[in-house]
Order: structure tokens, then C-alpha cells, then sequence
């Protein structure tokens, strides 16, 4: 099933694009899956993903743990940790 | 029932007719806190990115989040995305309440929560040329969690 991906920050800025749409296997249940499934196509991919500590997720605009599942997903943001305020 | 007022915004924010709003809520005060970019380490221009589908969201649930814990007249929360200089103002958090306590505890707490729950990402451009993503602080975690259950 199609899925809108949005990259964000440096993430954004390894891969080279604000976003796209995928249509991974059936085998991609999970964040993690996804993001391992994304990295097999190399390039910036593999460096936007090289620190999984540093990666956060939402799904249709919530916040949620990579081992979240991709059911029912339309949109997929991924992007480092945040770094709103000031002081 | 507060007054909840939550903005993105690539404008200046225009703090003292914010504050007005709320004093004239008619609580007995207000407190407000306002972020401003710091110029350090040569710094130009700070790039704010943020998630435009979601940020709104965060905020009004941040504020909404202030407003079931304190008894609050108004709350404002308003937050820059863009290119900001040095000196400019980022942020604003603000509650009104019947009394003060009410209302610094909830300014404090919205600007903590604000930190590492809305999705913004600041990306620093020095005059050199060089540029980077600032990192996210553990120290701003733990400002957050001071607030958790």
C-alpha cells in the first residue's frame, strides 16, 4: 500500500528530497522495517539512518516509537529530535 | 474555560499587544516568557524548519495541556519558523490567571514542553559559511519531565 513519507532537517537534507511515496513490500509491518527497507537503496539514505538514536517518527501527525506498525498509515514523518524555543 | 490563542508564524511577534490581550482577559496577572536568538560563536542566521501539518497541532495540545492543570484566564503560545537574526524574537509562551502562581508555573511549563515536544528544527549559519543542525539537549528532556506525572 502507498505511503506518503516526509523527511525533515538533516534527515531531509541526506536524502535530498522534503519527501516522497513509497510502496514497500508487505513485509515492512513496522518504522523500523521501513527504515531498514529505505536504506537498501543506498546513497544518502544509508547516512539519514546511520544514527537509529537519533531518529524520531509520526504517523499521520503523532508522535510515535519506531517499533510502532504501519497499519492504517497514510503519512510518515521522519527527523531527527527537536529543536524548537530559544534559551 | 482558558483562552486558548496558538500560532506558526514567519512575522515578528508583536509581544505587547499579545500581552494586552490577555491582561484584558481580566485575570489578576499574567506571566510570559519571550525566546530571543542568541548571535553566538559567529553565528548570521538561524534557519527554523518546522512540520507544518503537525506543529499547529502540538501546540494547541500543549496549551490545552496548561489550561486542564491550571485555573488559567487566557493562554498564548506563538512560535517563528524562517530565517530569524540574531536579536529576534522566536517564541512566545503567556498565561493569565486569577493568581500568580497559576500563571508563571504555566508559562515555565509551556516553554519547557514546547522545546521537545513541538516539531521544529534549528539549523545555525555562520558568517564563514559554515552551517549546522543544532542538537537536541538533555538537559531540555529533563526541563520536560519535571512536569510529568
Amino acid at each position: 500500500m502507498a505511503i506518503d513519507l516526509l523527511y525533515f532537517a538533516g534527515i531531509r537534507e541526506a536524502i535530498g528530497l522534503s519527501g516522497e511515496r513509497v510502496d514497500p513490500p508487505a513485509s515492512v509491518a513496522r518504522i523500523v522495517d521501513l527504515v531498514d527497507w529505505l536504506v537498501e537503496r543506498g546513497n544518502g539514505y544509508v547516512a539519514a539512518f546511520a544514527d537509529r538514536t537519533r531518529l524520531r517518527a509520526a504517523i499521520d501527525d503523532r508522535f510515535v516509537d519506531l517499533t510502532a506498525s504501519l497499519a492504517g498509515a497514510r503519512e510518515i514523518a521522519l527527523f531527527p529530535p527537536v529543536t524548537g524555543g530559544a534559551a | 474555560m482558558s483562552a486558548l490563542r496558538v500560532l506558526v508564524q514567519r512575522e515578528d511577534i508583536d509581544v505587547g499587544a499579545e500581552l494586552a490581550r490577555l491582561e484584558a482577559l481580566g485575570g489578576g496577572g499574567l506571566a510570559s516568557f519571550t525566546g530571543i536568538v542568541r548571535g553566538e560563536g559567529g553565528m548570521a542566521m538561524l534557519e527554523l524548519e518546522h512540520h507544518p501539518g503537525m506543529t499547529g497541532k502540538v501546540m494547541r495540545d500543549i496549551a490545552e495541556q496548561a489550561a486542564e492543570r491550571w485555573t488559567l484566564a487566557g493562554v498564548t503560545v506563538i512560535h517563528r519558523y524562517g530565517e530569524l537574526r540574531a536579536g529576534e524574537r522566536i517564541v512566545l509562551t503567556a498565561a493569565a490567571a486569577r493568581h500568580r502562581h497559576a500563571a508563571l508555573e504555566a508559562c515555565a511549563f509551556l516553554i519547557d514542553w514546547l522545546k521537545t515536544e513541538a516539531p521544529f528544527w534549528k539549523k545555525e549559519h555562520f558568517a564563514d559559511g559554515r552551517s549546522a543542525w543544532v542538537e537536541s539537549r538533555s538537559s531540555d528532556t529533563a526541563a520536560t519531565d519535571r512536569w510529568r506525572p
